[in-house]
């Protein structure tokens, strides 16, 4: 029902987007991991990328824009957000992205709790965030639920993608949720595997209705989506060790779709988790041992998992900045290249982190990530380099729809940039 | 709970003393009765510094670019430093015989990062609940903590502070549960065994108050005063006013001698504040409330140095231009409580335009090894919204603005001839992303050095760990 009503809304969004824009003379950062080209252009058209490049002709009857001396750019996707779903983290009232005392876990699912016109939505899209990996915190279970991929655009039609993977805790964080130790989160993880098999051996048979059931006909459901590989687990743990407990669960789950999220000691195992060809969504400057298991923190550790062959997109974990920091985090991971002895990425891999490389994690990235033909048409004119912290976007298009460059924060920097009143209180000022 | 034993101990002793004090009065009363003992003072500096600068070799770096801290910009000039002291900033400066020579061509110099807000040390990482000791949270008033007495010297965080962020001074301040969180320390950013070796000669201590939704949730949870805004202030006002009658009785006997008064430890620190000698730092978000506690200051005759955490000072520029009030805030924080909803980029940049005195602070681990990039964020948030600030200009906000505010501006914050060597040498423009310290000095000593992997700090903790002696 809910599938149908997203068709729908989306069929209705598509005569704004038909039309053919060329963004013409800008350097052109794809976003696919290539280095960013000068002069280039970039065509898209019913929703979709069409072209971009050098040498990418514009169709007749585009509207031509003119992006000399500026760039032109796939826009950000952020990983591991809670945008949307809560307006500020710490008003519990506010806040959807965790529920700690429901009986459902693995069931849950973010989209019914995302909000289009959550005040941050639109401010962030100023910083030039166009996607969002939206993810359930987990704090019932070491399952939080099923994420969600949602635009950000200036539209009530957010969700791109609900139910598009779930999200488990295997940590130290895991251990606390399962009961005090690693170990029994290990127990739980299978315990529930094995009972969602149950589930689709016999349905009738299975209770999952009682009041002590650990998981609920819903949860196994969602749980047999995990186990046939029909959506991606992303798995959160820091510790050389956990990765490796991490990795052996395909020897017994081998249609697992697995994704590591946070892995701060991840270098040291970075060969083990390239050969199990599993993605991963880091946290880009974690530097200090901040728990006991990531006493192996540095800010080398994308870059080494990069060189390792691990594809990485960075997360936006813990960024009271909001999202807009990620280009600022991918930044540094370029100019880390510069330190003696440190890892860092080169210009083309560090915008990549911050774009498709999170799309691709979670098997989105021929949707959505980067400018190449087909993707999705989300591309932000940047009046500067997109990584560099004096750029900001001067225009952006979601599905090839062009987006209003106002949000509640532009409204009080106009109506405080003086802050003295003038005949009438400031709640009088409007633009 | 400290203080309530501590304040026990006193009384009993006081209650000895008394009758023997009363029995000599009582034996010279007719003849002279305004006979009083001669007052004694209390240490007012009972934990001093025992800093000492490590060695540094007479040092020129020429050919760069240069933010002196003040607002002043020199390109392709000099600095030159010796003895732990700089010596002087030019276009071109002679090495003296035996100077080491530092070609800085397509690099900067600036004078090291002072935050004026951190909790290094108090909540050091690892983040475990053994490490937790910022918050005395155990009653709203605990102005008799200091936050020197839980530093951890270390925290793998100081290190990273130097190696990636080239601060040299940081401020650590006691947390934000309580009305009156404790004094704070400012610390050179130096490695050492004890606290009292890190600690920066000579600065005042502050006192960290906090207004607005963490006294009243830490308390109001605990079904206890304050529990609400107004629970705030009332609680701050009843506590001045018993710290304005501590002051008189102090102040009376140092001036006249006589009985000594019962000391209390957490009223010294209020006596402190009144009297001009430690300054208030003050957590705040919203311009209302920062408007009432000015008020408070003044209606108690104390002044308040910096709000911290200033989200909204962007609405009250003017008032905080009057009071002579700084702010020191985030470049982008928001949105993370009901009270940093309304956070905008452009706080310091409106701040600064209207006059009044801002600058920037971390409160972070991880913001603290960035304070250059946030800075950058505002600046490049002003000249977007139309407020034009030099690059140089923008550097007060790293370094002369926070030292001003703690209170040691004569010897560091800016590169001005016999101010302390506290001096980074970074690989390109510091506003720049693509941007990291190379060599960072702390009074003419060098304590980092991308080049070379031996000036690179490694906390005991993190000694023969995973990952030891990496780069971080």
């Amino acid at each position: 029902m809910k599938r149908a009503f997203l068709l729908l809304a989306t069929m209705l969004a598509s005569p704004a987007t038909a039309q053919t824009v060329a963004i013409t003379g800008g350097t052109v950062a794809i976003g696919d991991g290539s280095a960013p080209v000068e002069g280039g252009t970039v065509v898209i058209a019913n929703g979709r990328v069409l072209a971009a490049g050098r040498g990418v002709a514009v169709p007749a009857g585009a509207q031509v824009i003119d992006a000399t001396g500026k760039w032109v750019s796939a826009g950000v996707v952020s990983a591991l957000s809670d945008i949307s779903l809560v307006d500020a983290d710490g008003v519990q009232e506010s806040n959807d992205a965790g529920a700690r005392n429901s009986p459902f876990k693995a069931a849950i699912d973010v989209s019914l709790g995302v909000n289009p016109a959550a005040v941050k939505v639109a401010n962030e899209r100023l910083g030039g965030v166009t996607r969002a990996i939206v993810t359930p915190s987990a704090e019932g279970s070491i399952f939080a639920g099923q994420g969600a991929v949602i635009d950000l655009g200036a539209d009530p039609d957010a969700v791109t993608r609900p139910r598009a993977f779930q999200f488990v805790e295997l940590g130290e964080s895991g251990g606390k949720l399962a009961g005090g130790s690693r170990p029994a989160a290990y127990a739980l993880l299978r315990d529930a595997f094995a009972q969602a098999q149950d589930f689709r051996r016999n349905p009738a048979a299975f209770d999952g209705r009682s009041r002590d059931a650990l998981v609920t006909r819903s949860d196994a459901d969602a749980l047999l989506r995990v186990l046939d590989g029909q959506v991606p687990l992303l798995v959160h743990v820091e510790r050389a060790a956990d990765i490796r407990n991490v990795l052996a669960l395909t020897r017994d789950y081998p249609k697992l779709k697995l994704v590591l999220v946070g892995v701060t000691e991840g270098w040291l195992v970075a060969r083990d988790i390239a050969a199990a060809k599993v993605p991963v969504i880091a946290a880009a400057l974690a530097d200090l041992p901040a728990n006991f298991e990531n006493l192996a923190a540095t800010e080398s550790n994308v870059g080494r998992l990069r060189a390792a062959g691990v594809p990485v997109g960075l997360a936006s974990t813990g960024a009271s900045g909001g999202d807009h920091v990620l280009r600022q985090f991918a930044g540094n991971l370029v100019a880390i290249a510069r330190v003696p002895g440190a890892t860092g990425l080169d210009w083309g891999q560090a915008f990549a982190s911050i774009t498709s490389a999170p799309a691709e994690a979670i098997g989105m990235g021929g949707e959505i990530g980067s400018l190449r033909a087909g993707r999705r048409a989300d591309v932000v004119i940047w009046d500067g380099d997109p990584l560099e912290l004096s750029s900001v976007p001067v225009a952006t298009w979601i599905d090839g729809v062009s987006q209003p460059m106002r949000s509640r924060q532009s409204e009080l920097r106009d109506r405080y940039l003086t802050p003295v009143e003038g005949a009438l209180p400031k709640a009088y000022e409007r633009r | 709970m400290n203080s309530d034993r501590a304040r026990r101990v006193l009384l009993s002793a006081a209650l000895i003393a008394l009758p023997l004090s009363a029995c000599a009065t009582t034996a010279d009363k007719p003849a002279t009765a305004t006979k009083k003992a001669p007052p004694v003072r209390y240490a007012h500096d009972p934990y001093p510094s025992t800093y000492h600068p490590y060695p540094g070799a007479p040092t020129l770096v020429r050919n760069v670019t240069i933010f002196d801290g003040e607002g002043g910009r020199i390109d392709g000039g000099a600095v030159l430093f010796a003895d732990g002291k700089v010596v002087a900033v030019g276009q071109t400066l002679d090495a003296p015989a035996g100077a080491t020579v530092i070609d800085g061509q397509g690099k900067f110099v600036t004078p090291g990062i002072v935050d004026i807000h951190s909790h290094l040390g108090d909540y050091p990482t690892p983040s475990v609940q053994a490490h937790s000791d910022g918050n005395e949270a155990t009653g709203p008033i605990t102005a008799d903590v200091w936050a020197e007495h839980s530093v951890w010297p270390q925290d793998p965080g100081f290190g990273r502070a130097l190696a990636n962020g080239g601060v040299t001074t940081l401020q650590i301040l006691p947390g934000s549960a309580n009305l009156m969180g404790g004094r704070s320390v400012v610390l050179k950013n130096v490695y050492a065994r004890t606290m009292q070796a890190m600690k920066f000669p000579g600065a005042p201590y502050g006192l960290k108050m906090a207004c607005g939704e963490n006294p009243k949730r830490v308390y109001g949870s605990k079904n206890r005063e304050p529990s609400t805004r107004m629970g705030n202030v009332a609680v701050d006002r009843q506590t001045w006013a018993k710290a304005a009658t501590y002051k008189r009785k102090w102040d009376k006997y140092e001036a006249e001698g006589g009985d000594q008064p019962e000391r209390d430890i957490g009223m010294d620190t209020l006596r402190g504040v009144l009297s001009g000698e430690i300054m208030v730092q003050n957590h705040c978000y919203r311009a209302d409330e920062m408007a009432i506690v000015l008020d408070m200051a003044k209606e108690f005759g104390y002044k308040v140095t910096a709000f911290h955490h200033a989200v909204e000072a962007y609405k009250i520029a003017d008032l905080l231009k009057a009071s002579g009030t700084c702010a020191a805030v985030w470049a982008d924080w928001y949105g993370f409580k009901m009270e940093s909803y309304d956070g905008i980029g452009e706080n310091l940049a409106i701040l600064d335009h209207a006059g009044a005195c801002a600058m920037i602070h971390s409160d972070d681990e991880n913001g603290i090894q960035r304070l250059n990039q946030e800075v950058a964020k505002a600046l490049s948030s002003a000249r977007h919204s139309g407020i034009q600030i030099s690059d140089a200009a923008a550097w007060k906000w790293l370094s002369i603005g926070p030292a001003k505010a703690l209170g040691i501006d004569a010897q560091t914050g800016s590169l001005k001839p016999g101010k302390m060597a506290d001096v980074v040498l970074w690989n390109g423009n510091p506003f720049s992303v693509y941007t990291r310290p190379e060599k960072v000095w702390v009074d003419g000593a060098m304590l980092y050095d991308a080049t070379d992997p031996k000036r690179r700090p490694v906390s005991d903790f993190e000694l023969g760990q995973p990952g030891s002696g990496d780069v971080k």
